[in-house]
């Protein structure tokens, strides 16, 4: 009975003391890279085809969420505003939840799934196949050579993602609630420019994708890093590299909203 | 690939990627209409400003000339100061009246400008005199009650002689 007690309680014991040994070195791995980014600011080629293979590579999934996003939150908001009466606010309907929520967030979702897991797989396979180490021993650091290039390139692309994703998402809240259903197209676009504020709305959403950009990058770099060198390891940090960064945008969102739109 | 196409599809994406930010600014926000012009400073004091919000319109004829850029209470007079940036493109008279409306039923309030007839003209830091709070429709319904029920008592007078 008592062994048995014991024994939970140094399960635990481990378990707490693992989690924060392993975010321990995720922080020094982190702090590292930013260290370490002087060298691949100096070589810019490599942050640019970087910003190729996670931004650009991500283009299509983006805009065609974005657009569907934006044409289902117009038919929906549609519905809604219609049994009130004022079809004209779908414009700012649409415009603030993109802008404002959406666009960063599902952006930044797309974007853990679509470049992060990539991240992590790339590197947890240089790992394994321990072109890491070859670097080390030829006295290049692979932290400079190889994560910092692509923390950076994520980092520029994510904003980029996500205003292009909220652009698109207007579009297509423009395409069905004014060209289908027949909303006025004055009233759509003024009723919008008057409800949206660059500072408040627009620089706010920014901001929100670049710190979801950091996060996801983050622990995909350091996921792809820490994997254990084989098949199995590999795929099991491309998971958690997905798990974990949806969780961390979702929350790190919540935090956000709470400092930047309470109140007013 | 090779490092030109590279290079060309990076620029396509940073360039999109910056004129979608334009687009939102632009055509999405309210960038363009006001946020370029400069603007100077009047003051307002309501007894009720029922539900006005910063940024919210301020209109002359119908026309936008400002936004309200600031929301304060008096502790003295117990009164609503209200700050409003008034785009220096319009000048108006020293006793210009301030009233808050609301546009429909319910929609947003703003503060509509009435021009007086003085030779000077606002400047910065001036404070309109003449101002009209808003209509609280809470009031307004039971004045309407309040009428309702007195009238209905002076007619029934004549009855109980």
């Amino acid at each position: 009975m008592i062994t048995s007690l014991l024994g939970s309680l140094r399960g635990i014991g481990s378990h707490v003391i693992n989690s924060v040994w392993r975010l321990g070195v995720a922080t020094r791995f982190f702090l590292l890279t930013l260290f370490q980014s002087g060298q691949s600011f100096r070589r810019f080629n490599l942050i640019i085809s970087e910003v190729f293979s996670a931004g650009v590579l991500s283009l299509i999934i983006i805009l065609v969420s974005g657009l569907f996003v934006g044409m289902v939150l117009g038919l929906q908001g549609y519905q809604t505003l219609q049994t009130y009466g004022s079809e004209e606010a779908l414009g700012i309907l649409v415009a603030l939840s993109l802008v404002r929520e959406l666009g960063p967030v599902v952006a930044a979702l797309l974007f853990a799934s679509r470049a992060g897991s990539a991240i992590t797989a790339e590197i947890g396979l240089m790992k394994a196949t321990e072109q890491l180490a070859a670097m080390e021993m030829m006295a290049v650091d692979p932290i400079a050579r190889v994560v910092a290039p692509r923390f950076w390139g994520a980092v520029i692309s994510m904003p980029i993602l996500a205003a292009l994703f909220s652009a698109m998402g207007i579009l297509g809240g423009y395409l069905v609630g004014v060209v289908l259903i027949g909303v006025d197209e004055g009233a759509f676009w003024s009723q919008m420019q008057a409800a949206v504020d660059f500072q408040e709305d627009i620089l706010n959403g920014v901001i929100k994708s670049v710190v979801f950009g950091v996060a996801v990058t983050a622990i995909a770099l350091f996921e792809g890093y820490d994997a254990p060198p084989t098949a199995e390891g590999v795929s099991r940090a491309t998971t958690r590299t997905v798990v974990t960064s949806s969780l961390a945008i979702l929350g790190l969102d919540f935090i956000l909203t709470a400092f930047m739109f309470r109140g007013v | 690939m090779q490092r030109a196409t590279l290079d060309l599809w990076v620029g396509i994406f940073v360039v999109a990627g910056i004129a979608a930010l334009l687009f939102l600014a632009l055509k999405v926000g309210n960038m363009g209409a006001f946020n370029g012009t400069s603007t100077y400073a009047v003051k307002a004091s309501f007894d009720n400003i029922g539900g006005l919000k910063p940024r919210a319109p301020i209109k002359s004829a119908g026309v936008v000339v400002g936004r309200v850029s600031g929301i304060g209470f008096d502790p003295k007079s117990y009164e609503a100061t209200v700050t409003m940036a008034l785009d220096t493109r319009y000048k108006f008279p020293k006793d210009t009246s301030a009233s808050i409306m609301t546009s429909g039923l319910l929609g947003e309030q703003y503060i509509a400008l009435e021009a007086g007839g003085e030779e000077k003209m606002l400047a910065e830091g001036n404070t309109l005199k003449i101002t009209q709070g808003a209509v609280v429709l809470e009031n307004l319904i039971g004045q309407f009650l309040y009428n309702k029920s007195e009238g209905e008592s002076n007619s029934g007078e004549p009855a109980t002689k």
